[in-house]
């Protein structure tokens, strides 16, 4: 291991063998590893930005600033199912808030919070970038494209499923 | 490249590279900026200084938009003029309507805009958020509310500081000037130097006051209020209140303070006078003893607390000495009190300085003893003038008044302290002498003087070379404290003041200062040291006395616990 991976005291939060693939003190590795990071851990914790920011030599501050800019980046951990609604225009156009309205009611989850039970977080996100698929849903890893009432009805039901 | 460009109708020449605004600038068209800061990155977001180029849908911002041979510019066309009157009406639809009370009023760039764009009304309407008030800092204090986004803050914080303490936190209408998970400026790697207040347009950024404690004690029979201020307030008075620079302004600013109600007024010069002899003495010990090099000056609160943060392997190489805040307000308490024959705790010690970090070292732990404060309230330049406003000091009424303490004795090298390279210059005689036994000839180090952020000498002493450096900004540290680390610095001595060009523009000093400001504040500085009949600390009679009956020698045990500090190392 380099001596500045020793330094930054990764061992902590970071995973090493993330850090290991970008040079040090270099920022365009910033956004790859925050993601990388954040897909391993679930969400982005305040020792992340510190290490990091050690890492790449920028202040831990700028790299909590940067990572508050996209709708990817969690500051908390998720629930066991993530549930993220695009809000994009064309997703809005096609129903995506009567969709939203329907986890919060069936799942008992706010926008941008987790159920009481840990088991959905529910996201209102930044465009999704499938317009054409719209209205977009992604749960955990699987996206959903031209959801319809009825699809929504069996998503929701085989998410109850699979928590009972 | 020259070339022409058409500005207004005229001909004007330009060159490849520049801005819009540079040349405008050059030829005396003003418009007016919010974000734009000269020297700095241009940031181009607040939009305030558009103009109108033929040929371009819609407007460009001067500040940062190149120019161009085929450039025609209109800079106050009906359009330009209505858009700048909309953002500014824009910027005011959620801002609190509250300049009767606000801390800025009068001083406030969005006030002057609306005053410029001849706004009368609120055209619009935006949500007002109601967002908490980050008071924690013992400095500087932040009203989100009243933030317009310009950027100021955090640019002056990265390229002046270099410590990023605040930040742009969210995305689009929900952006805002923050901290790292909210925690507040207390949290962060803030060294409370109080510049972003300087640049703050409106009063998002205040200092935390201490006005109501201030004048409480004054009217308190039990305690005996006293004063010191540092060797850039008088310059700063002088300043405000239109009075001629001479060398009767420290007698006639000693007068307005006892015409305040201070029982007695000190020149922390003297305490400067003390720091420079520890601090000699220090240095003359490590270079016998192999101690830590380079010597790293410490009377800067915010610079000892960016070493804190940012660099704790290197606290070993700051000097120990306190600052001469610390140093005078602790005399004061332990020395005059008891020999006035009053309780260290009934003697309420305020201290004026043109710094906000000057109240974050004030209530530090090291500041205190037992059950009171060396220094219990600290007073920014701008709040005395405040008081003198407030208690309705007339300086045309004021006989001067010469010292009555004796402990106003300051040799012209303390008083120096004001300036970046002053502290080292003041040093480097005492230090000459220490190590040789004679004065250092010539005594002015003309290397460390001027309006430069580094500034480098080589300073003779006897046989040896001593390459030393004063550096002001801290944004300038990183590299050479970079250096330190992989031992690639030869220098043996390094003066740091946080602020650019040292505490004559502190935070703590008036707003919206220019370069004028600065060089007279600074002239003033160094035409004491002109006229003062002492220019060496070590021959401040009051610190010679000091010491023989009261200190011992320079360095010893005894003074050692008095007028130093032990730094916490493994903080890590």
């Amino acid at each position: 291991m380099n001596q500045i991976l020793i330094f930054c005291n990764m061992n902590k939060e970071v995973p090493v063998h993330i850090l290991e693939k970008y040079p040090a003190g270099k920022r365009d590795g910033l956004i790859p590893i925050l993601m990388e990071i954040q897909d391993e851990k679930g969400f982005l914790s305040e020792e992340v930005f510190q290490e990091v920011g050690r890492y790449l030599n920028i202040p831990a501050n700028k790299v909590y600033c940067v990572a508050t800019f996209y709708d990817r980046f969690r500051f908390k951990p998720a629930g066991r199912y993530l549930i993220q609604m695009c809000r994009g225009t064309a997703c809005y156009l096609s129903g995506s808030t009567t969709y939203l309205d329907e986890f919060v009611r069936q799942l008992k989850v706010s926008p941008g919070g987790t159920s009481k039970d840990r088991r959905y977080s529910l996201e209102v996100t930044s465009c999704m970038g499938a317009c054409d698929s719209a209205p977009v849903i992604r749960i955990n890893d699987k996206i959903y494209s031209r959801v319809t009432p009825e699809d929504l009805v069996r998503i929701i039901r085989s998410l109850k499923e699979k928590t009972e | 490249m020259q070339f022409n460009i058409e500005i207004n109708n005229q001909q004007v020449s330009a060159k490849r590279g520049e801005t819009i605004k540079n040349v405008l600038d050059r030829i005396g068209i003003n418009i007016p900026t919010l974000c734009y800061m000269n020297g700095f990155s241009p940031s181009g977001g607040c939009r305030m200084c558009v103009v109108e180029i033929e040929g371009i849908p819609g407007l460009v911002p001067a500040c940062s938009h190149p120019v161009s041979e085929w450039m025609k510019i209109r800079t106050h066309s009906p359009k330009v003029l209505k858009a700048r009157k909309v953002i500014v009406e824009l910027l005011l639809a959620s801002h609190p309507d509250d300049c009767l009370y606000c801390e800025r009023s009068g001083a406030c760039r969005l006030q002057e805009l609306a005053v410029e764009m001849d706004i009368h009304d609120r055209k619009y309407h935006g949500k007002r958020e109601i967002i908490p008030i980050d008071k924690a800092c013992p400095s500087v204090i932040r009203d989100p509310e009243k933030c317009v986004l310009c950027g100021r803050c955090i640019r002056v914080c990265d390229e002046v500081i270099g410590v990023s303490a605040i930040d742009i936190v969210g995305r689009g209408s929900e952006s805002r000037i923050g901290t790292s998970y909210n925690k507040g400026l207390n949290m962060q790697t803030c060294v409370k130097c109080g510049q972003c207040i300087m640049v703050c347009p409106t009063g998002a950024l205040t200092e935390r006051s201490s006005l109501t404690s201030v004048v409480e004690a004054l009217n308190n029979p039990e305690l005996f209020p006293v004063i010191q201020f540092s060797p850039t307030v008088p310059a700063s008075i002088a300043e405000e209140f239109n009075l001629k620079a001479s060398k009767d302004i420290l007698n006639i600013v000693r007068a307005a303070l006892k015409r305040i109600g201070f029982r007695q007024v000190f020149d922390t010069s003297m305490a400067a006078d003390l720091h420079i002899m520890e601090e000699a003495a220090t240095f003359v010990e490590r270079l016998n003893s192999n101690g830590p090099l380079p010597l790293l000056t410490s009377c800067c609160p915010s610079w000892v607390r960016y070493v804190e943060e940012l660099y704790p392997s290197l606290i070993p190489n700051l000097a120990t000495p306190r600052s001469p805040q610390q140093i005078m307000g602790r005399m004061i308490k332990n020395y005059i009190a008891s020999s006035a024959g009053i309780k260290p705790e009934s003697v309420f010690v305020v201290s004026v300085m043109p710094c906000t970090a000057k109240k974050y070292e004030s209530g530090q732990d090291i500041g205190k003893e037992g059950s009171y404060r060396f220094v219990d309230a600290v007073l920014t330049t701008r709040e005395l003038n405040k008081i003198i406003r407030l208690l309705g000091i007339d300086f045309s009424a004021l006989e001067p008044e010469p010292s009555d303490t004796a402990f106003s004795m300051r040799s012209s090298a303390g008083n120096l302290f004001g300036v970046s390279g002053g502290h080292l210059e003041g040093l480097m005689r005492t230090i000459h002498f220490m190590l040789t036994g004679q004065e250092m000839s010539p005594l002015k180090l003309m290397e460390l003087r001027g309006l430069k952020n580094r500034k480098e000498a080589r300073v003779k002493i006897g046989k040896a070379i001593f390459p030393v450096v004063a550096v002001n900004g801290l944004a300038q540290m990183k590299p050479i404290m970079d250096e330190i680390i992989s031992q690639k610095n030869a220098f043996k001595i390094i003066e740091v003041m946080a602020c650019p060009f040292g505490c004559i523009n502190g935070g703590g000093q008036k707003l919206n200062p220019d370069e004028k400001n600065l060089k007279s504040r600074m002239k003033a500085l160094y035409d004491v040291d002109e006229e003062e009949m002492i220019k060496v600390s070590h021959k401040n009679p009051i610190v010679n006395d000091l010491y023989d009956k009261f200190l011992g020698k320079p360095g010893s045990d005894r003074n050692r616990e008095i007028l130093h500090v032990s730094r916490n190392t493994d903080k890590e």
